[in-house]
Protein backbone atom coordinates (compact mmCIF):
# COMPACT_ATOMS: atom_id res chain seq x y z
CA UNK A 1 0.00 0.00 0.00
CA UNK A 2 2.96 2.33 0.58
CA UNK A 3 3.51 2.37 -3.18
CA UNK A 4 -0.04 3.55 -3.85
CA UNK A 5 0.31 6.27 -1.23
CA UNK A 6 3.62 7.48 -2.67
CA UNK A 7 2.25 7.46 -6.22
CA UNK A 8 -0.79 9.52 -5.26
CA UNK A 9 1.40 11.90 -3.24
CA UNK A 10 3.94 12.52 -6.02
CA UNK A 11 1.40 12.84 -8.84
CA UNK A 12 -0.93 14.97 -6.70
CA UNK A 13 1.86 17.37 -5.74
CA UNK A 14 2.94 17.61 -9.37
CA UNK A 15 -0.64 18.39 -10.42
CA UNK A 16 -1.06 21.09 -7.76
CA UNK A 17 2.26 22.70 -8.70
CA UNK A 18 1.33 22.72 -12.39
CA UNK A 19 -2.09 24.27 -11.71
CA UNK A 20 -0.67 27.09 -9.58
CA UNK A 21 2.44 27.76 -11.65
CA UNK A 22 0.85 30.51 -13.74
CA UNK A 23 -0.33 32.33 -10.62
CA UNK A 24 3.22 32.39 -9.30
CA UNK A 25 5.22 33.05 -12.45
CA UNK A 26 2.85 34.76 -14.87
CA UNK A 27 2.06 38.49 -15.13
CA UNK A 28 -1.01 39.85 -13.33
CA UNK A 29 -2.75 42.67 -15.21
CA UNK A 30 -6.51 42.06 -15.05
CA UNK A 31 -9.05 44.20 -16.87
CA UNK A 32 -12.83 43.76 -17.38
CA UNK A 33 -12.59 42.74 -21.03
CA UNK A 34 -10.03 40.08 -20.26
CA UNK A 35 -12.19 38.61 -17.53
CA UNK A 36 -15.33 38.33 -19.62
CA UNK A 37 -16.09 34.85 -20.88
CA UNK A 38 -14.39 34.02 -24.14
CA UNK A 39 -17.31 32.04 -25.67
CA UNK A 40 -15.39 31.29 -28.83
CA UNK A 41 -14.82 34.93 -29.77
CA UNK A 42 -18.36 36.35 -29.87
CA UNK A 43 -19.32 38.92 -27.19
CA UNK A 44 -21.23 37.28 -24.37
CA UNK A 45 -24.99 37.86 -24.18
CA UNK A 46 -25.83 37.08 -20.58
CA UNK A 47 -24.32 36.04 -17.29
CA UNK A 48 -23.94 32.33 -16.86
CA UNK A 49 -26.01 29.78 -18.67
CA UNK A 50 -29.67 29.06 -19.27
CA UNK A 51 -30.94 25.52 -18.82
CA UNK A 52 -29.88 23.54 -21.89
CA UNK A 53 -31.64 20.42 -23.18
CA UNK A 54 -29.48 17.44 -22.31
CA UNK A 55 -30.04 14.72 -24.84
CA UNK A 56 -27.65 12.43 -23.04
CA UNK A 57 -30.05 11.64 -20.23
CA UNK A 58 -31.12 8.28 -21.63
CA UNK A 59 -27.53 7.44 -22.54
CA UNK A 60 -26.49 7.95 -18.91
CA UNK A 61 -29.23 5.61 -17.72
CA UNK A 62 -28.28 2.92 -20.20
CA UNK A 63 -24.66 3.31 -19.19
CA UNK A 64 -25.50 2.64 -15.56
CA UNK A 65 -27.45 -0.51 -16.44
CA UNK A 66 -24.95 -1.95 -18.87
CA UNK A 67 -21.83 -1.07 -16.93
CA UNK A 68 -23.17 -2.90 -13.88
CA UNK A 69 -23.74 -5.87 -16.16
CA UNK A 70 -20.15 -5.58 -17.36
CA UNK A 71 -18.96 -5.67 -13.75
CA UNK A 72 -20.81 -8.97 -13.23
CA UNK A 73 -18.89 -10.42 -16.18
CA UNK A 74 -15.47 -9.97 -14.57
CA UNK A 75 -15.67 -12.60 -11.76
CA UNK A 76 -17.30 -15.05 -14.17
CA UNK A 77 -14.51 -14.60 -16.73
CA UNK A 78 -11.87 -15.17 -14.04
CA UNK A 79 -13.20 -18.61 -13.02
CA UNK A 80 -14.31 -19.67 -16.51
CA UNK A 81 -11.35 -22.00 -17.11
CA UNK A 82 -11.85 -23.88 -13.86
CA UNK A 83 -15.62 -24.24 -14.09
CA UNK A 84 -15.71 -25.34 -17.73
CA UNK A 85 -19.06 -25.94 -19.44
CA UNK A 86 -21.19 -25.18 -16.34
CA UNK A 87 -19.98 -21.60 -16.50
CA UNK A 88 -20.93 -21.44 -20.16
CA UNK A 89 -24.53 -22.54 -19.49
CA UNK A 90 -24.87 -20.07 -16.60
CA UNK A 91 -23.54 -17.28 -18.73
CA UNK A 92 -25.81 -18.08 -21.67
CA UNK A 93 -28.80 -17.47 -19.41
CA UNK A 94 -27.30 -14.19 -18.20
CA UNK A 95 -26.38 -12.98 -21.70
CA UNK A 96 -29.88 -13.92 -22.90
CA UNK A 97 -31.48 -11.65 -20.28
CA UNK A 98 -29.00 -8.90 -21.15
CA UNK A 99 -29.75 -9.18 -24.87
CA UNK A 100 -33.49 -9.04 -24.24
CA UNK A 101 -33.02 -5.78 -22.34
CA UNK A 102 -30.70 -4.46 -25.02
CA UNK A 103 -33.13 -5.25 -27.85
CA UNK A 104 -35.98 -3.69 -25.87
CA UNK A 105 -34.02 -0.46 -25.40
CA UNK A 106 -33.08 -0.46 -29.09
CA UNK A 107 -36.69 -0.99 -30.25
CA UNK A 108 -37.92 1.72 -27.88
CA UNK A 109 -35.54 4.10 -29.64
CA UNK A 110 -33.24 4.79 -26.71
CA UNK A 111 -30.24 5.09 -29.01
CA UNK A 112 -31.99 7.51 -31.35
CA UNK A 113 -30.68 11.04 -31.59
CA UNK A 114 -33.65 13.38 -31.29
CA UNK A 115 -35.18 15.94 -28.97
CA UNK B 1 13.73 2.71 4.12
CA UNK B 2 15.57 1.44 1.07
CA UNK B 3 12.26 0.06 -0.25
CA UNK B 4 10.69 3.53 -0.14
CA UNK B 5 13.74 4.97 -1.91
CA UNK B 6 13.45 2.33 -4.62
CA UNK B 7 9.74 3.11 -5.09
CA UNK B 8 10.45 6.85 -5.25
CA UNK B 9 13.22 6.23 -7.76
CA UNK B 10 10.86 4.13 -9.90
CA UNK B 11 8.17 6.82 -9.70
CA UNK B 12 10.65 9.49 -10.82
CA UNK B 13 11.86 7.31 -13.67
CA UNK B 14 8.36 6.52 -14.88
CA UNK B 15 7.29 10.13 -14.55
CA UNK B 16 10.23 11.48 -16.52
CA UNK B 17 9.71 8.84 -19.25
CA UNK B 18 6.02 9.71 -19.37
CA UNK B 19 6.40 13.50 -19.46
CA UNK B 20 9.21 13.40 -22.01
CA UNK B 21 7.17 11.15 -24.26
CA UNK B 22 4.15 13.44 -23.83
CA UNK B 23 6.19 16.49 -24.83
CA UNK B 24 7.69 14.76 -27.83
CA UNK B 25 4.32 13.43 -28.92
CA UNK B 26 3.26 17.06 -29.54
CA UNK B 27 6.35 17.41 -31.71
CA UNK B 28 5.56 14.13 -33.48
CA UNK B 29 2.00 15.26 -34.11
CA UNK B 30 3.12 18.54 -35.70
CA UNK B 31 5.81 16.87 -37.79
CA UNK B 32 3.61 14.03 -38.96
CA UNK B 33 0.74 16.33 -39.93
CA UNK B 34 3.28 18.51 -41.75
CA UNK B 35 4.62 15.54 -43.70
CA UNK B 36 1.10 14.45 -44.59
CA UNK B 37 0.18 17.95 -45.80
CA UNK B 38 3.48 18.46 -47.64
CA UNK B 39 4.76 21.13 -45.25
CA UNK B 40 7.98 21.37 -43.25
CA UNK B 41 6.51 21.64 -39.75
CA UNK B 42 8.02 23.10 -36.59
CA UNK B 43 11.75 23.66 -37.21
CA UNK B 44 12.61 27.15 -35.92
CA UNK B 45 13.23 26.58 -32.20
CA UNK B 46 16.98 26.43 -31.59
CA UNK B 47 19.68 26.63 -28.97
CA UNK B 48 22.65 28.74 -30.19
CA UNK B 49 21.59 28.11 -33.78
CA UNK B 50 21.38 24.37 -33.29
CA UNK B 51 18.00 23.29 -34.70
CA UNK B 52 18.00 19.46 -35.06
CA UNK B 53 14.67 19.35 -37.01
CA UNK B 54 12.81 21.30 -34.33
CA UNK B 55 13.50 18.92 -31.45
CA UNK B 56 13.61 21.84 -28.98
CA UNK B 57 10.12 23.00 -29.95
CA UNK B 58 8.23 21.16 -27.14
CA UNK B 59 10.48 22.75 -24.50
CA UNK B 60 9.99 26.21 -26.01
CA UNK B 61 6.21 25.65 -25.92
CA UNK B 62 6.30 24.45 -22.32
CA UNK B 63 8.43 27.38 -21.11
CA UNK B 64 6.20 29.87 -22.92
CA UNK B 65 3.12 28.28 -21.36
CA UNK B 66 4.52 28.51 -17.82
CA UNK B 67 4.97 32.29 -18.04
CA UNK B 68 1.49 33.07 -19.36
CA UNK B 69 -1.04 35.10 -17.39
CA UNK B 70 -3.59 33.12 -15.45
CA UNK B 71 -7.12 34.52 -15.68
CA UNK B 72 -10.52 33.06 -14.88
CA UNK B 73 -13.75 34.36 -16.41
CA UNK B 74 -15.83 36.57 -14.09
CA UNK B 75 -18.90 34.31 -13.91
CA UNK B 76 -17.05 31.06 -13.53
CA UNK B 77 -17.26 28.90 -10.43
CA UNK B 78 -13.70 29.58 -9.29
CA UNK B 79 -13.09 26.42 -7.32
CA UNK B 80 -14.47 24.01 -9.92
CA UNK B 81 -12.70 25.94 -12.66
CA UNK B 82 -9.42 25.42 -10.83
CA UNK B 83 -10.10 21.79 -9.89
CA UNK B 84 -10.95 20.57 -13.39
CA UNK B 85 -7.45 20.57 -14.96
CA UNK B 86 -6.02 18.97 -11.84
CA UNK B 87 -8.59 16.15 -11.83
CA UNK B 88 -8.19 15.61 -15.53
CA UNK B 89 -4.39 15.43 -15.29
CA UNK B 90 -4.13 13.45 -12.07
CA UNK B 91 -6.36 10.49 -12.90
CA UNK B 92 -4.93 9.94 -16.34
CA UNK B 93 -1.31 10.31 -15.22
CA UNK B 94 -1.70 7.90 -12.29
CA UNK B 95 -2.66 5.00 -14.57
CA UNK B 96 0.85 4.74 -16.04
CA UNK B 97 2.14 3.44 -12.70
CA UNK B 98 0.20 0.16 -13.03
CA UNK B 99 1.78 -0.75 -16.38
CA UNK B 100 4.71 -3.21 -16.40
CA UNK B 101 7.70 -1.83 -18.30
CA UNK B 102 9.72 -5.02 -18.01
CA UNK B 103 10.05 -8.15 -15.91
CA UNK B 104 12.60 -7.47 -13.13
CA UNK B 105 16.13 -6.20 -12.64
CA UNK B 106 18.70 -7.67 -10.25
CA UNK B 107 20.73 -4.86 -8.70
CA UNK B 108 23.17 -5.61 -5.86
CA UNK B 109 21.40 -8.81 -4.88
CA UNK B 110 17.95 -7.20 -4.90
CA UNK B 111 15.18 -8.14 -7.32
CA UNK B 112 13.35 -5.00 -8.43
CA UNK B 113 10.15 -5.26 -10.46
CA UNK B 114 9.94 -2.83 -13.38
CA UNK B 115 6.42 -1.86 -12.36
CA UNK B 116 5.33 0.43 -9.53
CA UNK B 117 1.86 -0.82 -8.60
CA UNK B 118 1.56 -4.57 -9.10
CA UNK B 119 -2.07 -5.04 -8.00
CA UNK B 120 -4.08 -8.21 -8.28
CA UNK B 121 -6.74 -6.00 -9.86
CA UNK B 122 -4.39 -3.90 -11.98
CA UNK B 123 -6.67 -3.95 -15.00
CA UNK B 124 -9.68 -2.78 -12.97
CA UNK B 125 -7.52 -0.06 -11.38
CA UNK B 126 -6.61 1.28 -14.83
CA UNK B 127 -10.21 1.16 -16.08
CA UNK B 128 -11.46 2.90 -12.92
CA UNK B 129 -8.88 5.69 -13.11
CA UNK B 130 -9.51 6.25 -16.82
CA UNK B 131 -13.24 6.61 -16.24
CA UNK B 132 -12.71 8.96 -13.29
CA UNK B 133 -11.01 11.22 -15.83
CA UNK B 134 -14.39 12.27 -17.22
CA UNK B 135 -14.91 14.35 -14.06
CA UNK B 136 -12.24 16.67 -15.42
CA UNK B 137 -14.15 17.07 -18.66
CA UNK B 138 -17.54 17.69 -17.11
CA UNK B 139 -16.25 19.92 -14.28
CA UNK B 140 -14.45 22.16 -16.75
CA UNK B 141 -17.61 22.40 -18.84
CA UNK B 142 -19.78 23.23 -15.84
CA UNK B 143 -17.29 25.36 -13.90
CA UNK B 144 -16.57 27.74 -16.78
CA UNK B 145 -20.22 28.87 -17.00
CA UNK B 146 -19.90 29.29 -20.73
CA UNK B 147 -22.37 27.70 -23.13
CA UNK B 148 -19.81 26.31 -25.52
CA UNK B 149 -17.82 24.78 -22.70
CA UNK B 150 -20.96 23.22 -21.26
CA UNK B 151 -21.93 21.67 -24.60
CA UNK B 152 -18.40 20.33 -24.98
CA UNK B 153 -18.38 18.88 -21.48
CA UNK B 154 -21.77 17.20 -21.95
CA UNK B 155 -20.74 15.73 -25.27
CA UNK B 156 -17.51 14.46 -23.77
CA UNK B 157 -19.27 12.80 -20.84
CA UNK B 158 -21.88 11.15 -23.07
CA UNK B 159 -19.25 9.89 -25.49
CA UNK B 160 -16.99 8.47 -22.83
CA UNK B 161 -19.74 6.65 -20.94
CA UNK B 162 -21.11 5.24 -24.20
CA UNK B 163 -17.79 3.71 -25.17
CA UNK B 164 -16.95 2.64 -21.62
CA UNK B 165 -19.40 -0.28 -21.95
CA UNK B 166 -17.79 -1.58 -25.15
CA UNK B 167 -14.33 -1.05 -23.63
CA UNK B 168 -15.18 -3.16 -20.60
CA UNK B 169 -16.94 -5.90 -22.59
CA UNK B 170 -14.10 -6.25 -25.10
CA UNK B 171 -11.70 -7.18 -22.29
CA UNK B 172 -13.90 -9.98 -20.90
CA UNK B 173 -12.81 -12.38 -23.64
CA UNK B 174 -9.19 -11.64 -22.84
CA UNK B 175 -9.72 -12.33 -19.13
CA UNK B 176 -11.37 -15.64 -20.01
CA UNK B 177 -8.26 -16.67 -21.95
CA UNK B 178 -5.73 -15.43 -19.36
CA UNK B 179 -7.65 -15.98 -16.11
CA UNK B 180 -6.12 -13.08 -14.19
CA UNK B 181 -6.53 -9.34 -13.72
CA UNK B 182 -2.92 -8.84 -12.68
CA UNK B 183 -1.10 -7.14 -15.52
CA UNK B 184 2.32 -8.64 -14.80
CA UNK B 185 1.02 -12.24 -14.84
CA UNK B 186 -1.05 -11.42 -17.91
CA UNK B 187 2.19 -10.50 -19.68
CA UNK B 188 3.82 -13.71 -18.37
CA UNK B 189 1.00 -15.77 -19.91
CA UNK B 190 1.69 -14.12 -23.24
CA UNK B 191 5.25 -15.44 -23.22
CA UNK B 192 4.05 -18.98 -23.89
CA UNK B 193 3.71 -20.40 -27.39
CA UNK B 194 0.88 -21.69 -29.55
CA UNK B 195 1.93 -24.77 -31.60
CA UNK B 196 5.45 -24.22 -30.34
CA UNK B 197 6.35 -21.18 -32.41
CA UNK B 198 3.61 -18.48 -32.42
CA UNK B 199 3.81 -16.33 -29.28
CA UNK B 200 0.55 -16.46 -27.31
CA UNK B 201 -0.23 -12.75 -27.65
CA UNK B 202 -3.70 -11.38 -27.07
CA UNK B 203 -4.06 -10.24 -30.64
CA UNK B 204 -3.76 -13.83 -31.93
CA UNK B 205 -6.19 -15.23 -29.36
CA UNK B 206 -8.67 -12.34 -29.37
CA UNK B 207 -8.53 -10.59 -32.76
CA UNK B 208 -12.11 -9.31 -32.56
CA UNK B 209 -11.62 -8.18 -28.97
CA UNK B 210 -8.55 -6.24 -30.05
CA UNK B 211 -10.43 -4.40 -32.81
CA UNK B 212 -13.31 -3.48 -30.48
CA UNK B 213 -10.89 -2.37 -27.76
CA UNK B 214 -8.92 -0.23 -30.22
CA UNK B 215 -12.01 1.59 -31.52
CA UNK B 216 -13.46 2.11 -28.04
CA UNK B 217 -10.10 3.34 -26.75
CA UNK B 218 -9.76 5.76 -29.68
CA UNK B 219 -13.16 7.17 -28.75
CA UNK B 220 -12.03 7.52 -25.13
CA UNK B 221 -9.11 9.71 -26.13
CA UNK B 222 -11.52 12.29 -27.61
CA UNK B 223 -9.48 12.91 -30.76
CA UNK B 224 -10.41 12.90 -34.44
CA UNK B 225 -12.43 10.94 -35.70
CA UNK B 226 -14.18 11.07 -32.29
CA UNK B 227 -13.36 14.67 -31.35
CA UNK B 228 -16.93 15.94 -30.87
CA UNK B 229 -16.31 17.29 -27.34
CA UNK B 230 -13.50 19.37 -28.76
CA UNK B 231 -14.63 20.10 -32.32
CA UNK B 232 -11.94 22.70 -32.99
CA UNK B 233 -13.86 24.08 -35.98
CA UNK B 234 -17.20 24.48 -34.17
CA UNK B 235 -17.27 24.77 -30.35
CA UNK B 236 -13.58 24.76 -29.26
CA UNK B 237 -14.66 22.49 -26.46
CA UNK B 238 -14.74 22.13 -22.71
CA UNK B 239 -11.45 23.98 -22.23
CA UNK B 240 -12.45 27.14 -24.14
CA UNK B 241 -12.19 29.34 -21.02
CA UNK B 242 -8.75 28.23 -19.88
CA UNK B 243 -5.39 29.88 -20.34
CA UNK B 244 -1.74 29.15 -19.81
CA UNK B 245 -0.69 25.98 -18.07
CA UNK B 246 -4.25 25.09 -17.04
CA UNK B 247 -5.10 24.74 -20.70
CA UNK B 248 -1.76 23.03 -21.10
CA UNK B 249 -2.83 20.38 -18.59
CA UNK B 250 -5.85 19.54 -20.72
CA UNK B 251 -3.66 19.26 -23.79
CA UNK B 252 -1.15 17.12 -21.89
CA UNK B 253 -4.00 14.89 -20.72
CA UNK B 254 -4.95 14.39 -24.34
CA UNK B 255 -1.48 13.21 -25.29
CA UNK B 256 -1.11 11.21 -22.08
CA UNK B 257 -4.27 9.33 -22.98
CA UNK B 258 -2.70 8.39 -26.30
CA UNK B 259 0.30 6.97 -24.46
CA UNK B 260 -1.88 5.16 -21.90
CA UNK B 261 -3.96 3.59 -24.66
CA UNK B 262 -0.78 2.53 -26.47
CA UNK B 263 0.70 0.97 -23.33
CA UNK B 264 -2.59 -0.81 -22.63
CA UNK B 265 -2.83 -2.21 -26.16
CA UNK B 266 0.79 -3.29 -25.91
CA UNK B 267 0.38 -4.91 -22.51
CA UNK B 268 -2.92 -6.64 -23.15
CA UNK B 269 -2.75 -7.59 -26.81
CA UNK B 270 0.87 -7.41 -28.00
CA UNK B 271 2.75 -9.19 -25.26
CA UNK B 272 3.92 -6.20 -23.23
CA UNK B 273 7.67 -6.49 -22.77
CA UNK B 274 7.80 -9.98 -24.28
CA UNK B 275 10.14 -10.52 -27.19
CA UNK B 276 9.23 -13.68 -29.16
CA UNK B 277 11.29 -16.67 -27.96
CA UNK B 278 13.20 -14.60 -25.37
CA UNK B 279 13.28 -16.30 -21.96
CA UNK B 280 14.97 -15.04 -18.78
CA UNK B 281 18.36 -16.47 -19.83
CA UNK B 282 18.35 -15.73 -23.57
CA UNK B 283 16.72 -16.72 -26.84
CA UNK B 284 15.39 -20.25 -27.35
CA UNK B 285 14.43 -20.57 -30.99
CA UNK B 286 11.67 -23.02 -32.03
CA UNK B 287 14.00 -24.66 -34.56
CA UNK B 288 16.30 -25.69 -31.74
CA UNK B 289 18.92 -22.94 -31.66
CA UNK B 290 19.92 -21.13 -28.51
CA UNK B 291 21.49 -17.75 -27.88
CA UNK B 292 22.25 -17.20 -24.20
CA UNK B 293 22.57 -13.60 -23.00
CA UNK B 294 23.57 -11.94 -19.72
CA UNK B 295 20.78 -10.66 -17.47
CA UNK B 296 21.10 -6.94 -18.18
CA UNK B 297 21.00 -7.42 -21.97
CA UNK B 298 17.77 -9.41 -21.61
CA UNK B 299 16.32 -6.54 -19.54
CA UNK B 300 17.39 -4.05 -22.21
CA UNK B 301 15.72 -6.21 -24.88
CA UNK B 302 12.49 -6.35 -22.85
CA UNK B 303 12.28 -2.63 -22.09
CA UNK B 304 13.30 -1.81 -25.66
CA UNK B 305 10.61 -4.08 -27.09
CA UNK B 306 7.99 -2.46 -24.85
CA UNK B 307 9.07 1.01 -25.95
CA UNK B 308 9.09 0.14 -29.65
CA UNK B 309 5.58 -1.30 -29.44
CA UNK B 310 4.32 1.76 -27.54
CA UNK B 311 5.93 4.16 -30.03
CA UNK B 312 4.34 2.26 -32.91
CA UNK B 313 0.84 2.60 -31.47
CA UNK B 314 1.39 6.29 -30.63
CA UNK B 315 2.43 6.84 -34.24
CA UNK B 316 -0.58 4.88 -35.50
CA UNK B 317 -2.98 7.00 -33.45
CA UNK B 318 -1.47 10.24 -34.72
CA UNK B 319 -1.77 8.86 -38.26
CA UNK B 320 -5.46 8.05 -37.69
CA UNK B 321 -6.05 11.51 -36.22
CA UNK B 322 -4.74 13.22 -39.36
CA UNK B 323 -6.38 10.85 -41.84
CA UNK B 324 -10.07 10.68 -40.99
CA UNK B 325 -12.84 13.31 -40.83
CA UNK B 326 -15.03 13.77 -37.77
CA UNK B 327 -18.08 11.61 -37.03
CA UNK B 328 -21.55 13.10 -36.80
CA UNK B 329 -23.10 12.70 -33.36
CA UNK B 330 -25.73 10.10 -34.21
CA UNK B 331 -23.15 8.10 -36.16
CA UNK B 332 -20.93 8.14 -33.07
CA UNK B 333 -23.72 6.81 -30.85
CA UNK B 334 -24.67 4.21 -33.47
CA UNK B 335 -21.11 2.93 -33.69
CA UNK B 336 -20.81 2.68 -29.92
CA UNK B 337 -24.16 1.18 -28.95
CA UNK B 338 -25.41 -0.60 -32.06
CA UNK B 339 -22.16 -2.06 -33.39
CA UNK B 340 -19.45 -2.34 -30.74
CA UNK B 341 -21.62 -3.54 -27.83
CA UNK B 342 -23.36 -6.38 -29.79
CA UNK B 343 -20.03 -7.34 -31.38
CA UNK B 344 -18.33 -7.61 -27.99
CA UNK B 345 -21.21 -9.77 -26.69
CA UNK B 346 -20.74 -12.03 -29.72
CA UNK B 347 -17.03 -12.09 -28.95
CA UNK B 348 -17.69 -13.27 -25.38
CA UNK B 349 -20.09 -16.01 -26.49
CA UNK B 350 -17.74 -17.12 -29.27
CA UNK B 351 -14.75 -17.25 -26.94
CA UNK B 352 -16.76 -19.26 -24.41
CA UNK B 353 -17.89 -21.80 -27.00
CA UNK B 354 -14.41 -22.21 -28.53
CA UNK B 355 -12.84 -22.65 -25.09
CA UNK B 356 -15.34 -25.29 -23.94
CA UNK B 357 -14.91 -27.42 -27.09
Amino acid sequence: MIELFLVFLVFGLLGVVLVFMNKLLGPKKPNPIKESPFECGSPYLQEGINPVPIMYYMVAFLFLLFDIEVVFFFPWALVFKEMGSTALVIMFAYIFVLVVGFVYAWKKGAFKWEL
Amino acid sequence: MSDILIVLFKIMGTLSWFLTLTLYLTWLERKESAVMQDRVGANRANILGLRIIGLFQPFADAIKMIFKEDFTPRFSKKFLHMMAPFVSFFFVAVTITAVPFGDYVKIAGKTVKLQILDFNVGLLFILAMLSLGIYGVILSGWGSRSRFSLIGGMRGAAQIISYEVALGLSLIGLIMVYPTLKLSSMVHFQGEMILGFIPQWGVFLQPLGFIIFFFAALAETKRVPFDLPEGESEIIGFFAEYSGLKWGLFMMTDFMEIIIISTLITTLFFGGWQVPWLAADGFHFPWGGEWLLPHWIVVLFQVGAFNIKVFFFCWLQVLIRWTYPRYRYDQLMDLGWKLLVPLSLINIVGTGIVMSL
